[in-house]
């Protein structure tokens, strides 16, 4: 009983908070309902039981969306409404089309549940950190390793493209050091 | 799902409550009280015996104060950020054990409301959106000082949740378990069994980054001193304030919880003495970071990137991996 009405609950919340985010046009609100929206699918993982999943789903989309909320601070200011171009309207037509057609696949799919079988069955008593662990570095140890070296691709050409001018630090330099500096921006500026 | 298990743990929850937001308040007058005795003044001396009251007149002040909210913020998020704040602090406080179990009247009881498998994991992460009440405010505030607080606040918890991760995942290493209740158990043989020894540089690491995670100083540059105002709750007045600091202070004693009981041996074998002696490091720790802030000045933006992403960061690395070559040979 606890579980349904839990899942309806949060079921609502997710979809409702996702709604803002798409329709709202003040990117303050859409940040915020887009964070909230984040953390309530992970009440989807601790109702099914999978509480690594879940703590994982707060722990990274929490430092994800904060990171988007850098990103509103520069570009917008976000206490005002954005004023945003009326797109191409066929573009519009196709997305509903397509939002329309996985909903009905959505809710033709219980149908077809019936059918599935667990290819990696939970082994028993031991914990869901250690199975995910188990299932994660035996059948999918590729595309771990591949999705590890992905990411040290982004981290490395992000560290180069912003990394320009970085070879002076200013927690290293003393105070006259930085008084020289700025002296000399000044009168690069000047001149 | 029984009833008794229901009953048993809507109380503990009603319990944590209370007793942590009564806490809240009376660490203020602690803060003031520490911070006055080491500057040399009384602190707080008029209200009641030895300023006691002071906490019931503070209480008092913030909640018939009238709750403004300014005419340019947005004001859903501006009224909902504190909330955030205090109330995060306290979802992350389900999966701290605060006593050994104890039986009264011939019922078993854990002090803790979830004994779920993955507790520190849940704890660091919800501890972490308890982040966006800060950063919320400060950008629905309509205020530059306040904008400017919330863009520290970001890099600050991006950049020290990655130093709390890295050095809680030692530890967590070696017990093989992401419960708190292993933790302890883990370390119930006695002081010679704590993780501390072993793990040294783990310790000092997350201890720092609980400093910057609560946001006292040394890393306090997200409510900026030194502007006179009060970074993101400049705007803010009355009990949505109040609730910032009821979050601040909640969340500080409960990291003052979790650092013992990862690395300090925790409640031990669970005798009454064990009890005590957790109550004991707990209050070490809530002294700490008073005396901190008694002690130190506040560090600048920059150089707080460079302490994390320079120093800190590679140390949490290394140990990991001389971690993992211990325990595999």
């Amino acid at each position: 009983m606890f579980e349904a009405v839990a899942f309806y609950l949060f079921a609502f919340l997710t979809i409702s908070m996702f709604f803002i985010v798409v329709t709202s046009s003040q990117a303050l609100y859409a940040l915020t309902a887009l964070a909230a929206g984040m953390i309530f699918i992970s009440a989807f993982f601790f109702i099914l039981g999978a509480d690594f999943l879940g703590a994982i789903q707060i722990i990274v989309y929490t430092g994800a969306v904060m990171a988007l909320y850098a990103f509103g601070m520069m570009f917008f200011d976000t206490t005002r409404a954005v004023k945003e171009k009326q797109g191409n309207k066929f573009l519009v037509v196709g997305m509903s089309t397509i939002a329309a057609v996985l909903i009905v696949l959505i809710f033709s799919a219980p149908m077809l549940s019936t059918n599935i079988t667990a290819l990696y069955p939970s082994v028993g008593d031991i914990g869901n950190t250690q199975e995910v662990g188990m299932v994660l570095f035996t059948k999918y140890l590729i595309p771990f390793e591949l999705a590890a070296v992905m990411l040290l691709v982004a981290m490395i050409s992000g560290i180069v493209l912003a990394g320009k001018k970085m070879d002076a630090s200013l927690t290293l330099m003393n105070a006259q050091e930085i008084a020289e500096m700025k002296n000399e921006t000044i009168k690069k500026a000047l001149s | 799902m029984d009833t008794a298990y229901l009953i048993e743990t809507v109380i503990k929850v009603v319990v944590i409550l209370l007793v942590f937001s009564a806490l809240a308040g009376i660490g203020t007058y602690f803060e003031r009280k520490i911070l006055a005795f080491m500057q040399r003044r009384l602190g707080p001396m008029n209200v009641g015996p030895y300023g006691l009251l002071q906490v019931a007149a503070d209480g008092v002040k913030l909640f018939t104060k009238e709750d403004i909210i300014p005419t340019n913020v947005v004001a859903p998020i501006f009224k909902i950020a504190p909330v955030i704040t205090a109330a995060t602090a306290f979802i992350a406080s389900a999966a701290i054990p605060f006593l050994p179990q104890f039986t009264i009247f011939g019922y078993t009881v854990h002090p803790i409301v979830a004994d779920v498998n993955i507790g520190i994991l849940y704890i660091l992460g919800v501890m972490a959106v308890g982040l966006f009440g800060p950063l919320l405010g400060g950008m629905a505030s309509a205020n530059k000082f306040a904008l400017l607080s919330a863009a520290r606040a970001a890099a600050v918890f991006i950049s020290y949740e990655v130093v709390s991760g890295l050095s809680a995942l030692a530890p967590i290493m070696m017990v093989g378990s992401l419960s708190l209740i292993d933790f302890n158990n883990y370390q119930a043989g006695g002081i010679g069994n704590w993780i501390v020894w072993s793990q040294p540089v783990a310790f000092i690491l997350f201890w720092i980054a609980a400093f910057a995670e609560t946001g006292r100083t040394p890393f306090h540059l997200i409510a900026n001193d030194h502007e006179i105002i009060d970074g993101f709750g400049t705007e803010y007045s009355g009990m949505r304030w109040g609730l910032f600091f009821i979050g601040e202070y909640a969340n500080m004693f409960f990291i003052s919880f979790v650092i013992p009981i990862l690395f300090l041996g925790g409640f031990g074998d669970g005798s009454v003495l064990g009890a005590f002696a957790l109550l004991g490091k707990m209050a070490f720790f809530f002294f700490f970071f008073l005396w901190t802030r008694a002690a130190w000045p506040d560090v600048r933006p920059d150089q707080l990137m460079w302490l994390c992403w320079k120093v800190l960061m590679p140390l949490a690395v290394i140990n990991v991996v001389i971690t993992g070559l211990v325990m595999m040979y």
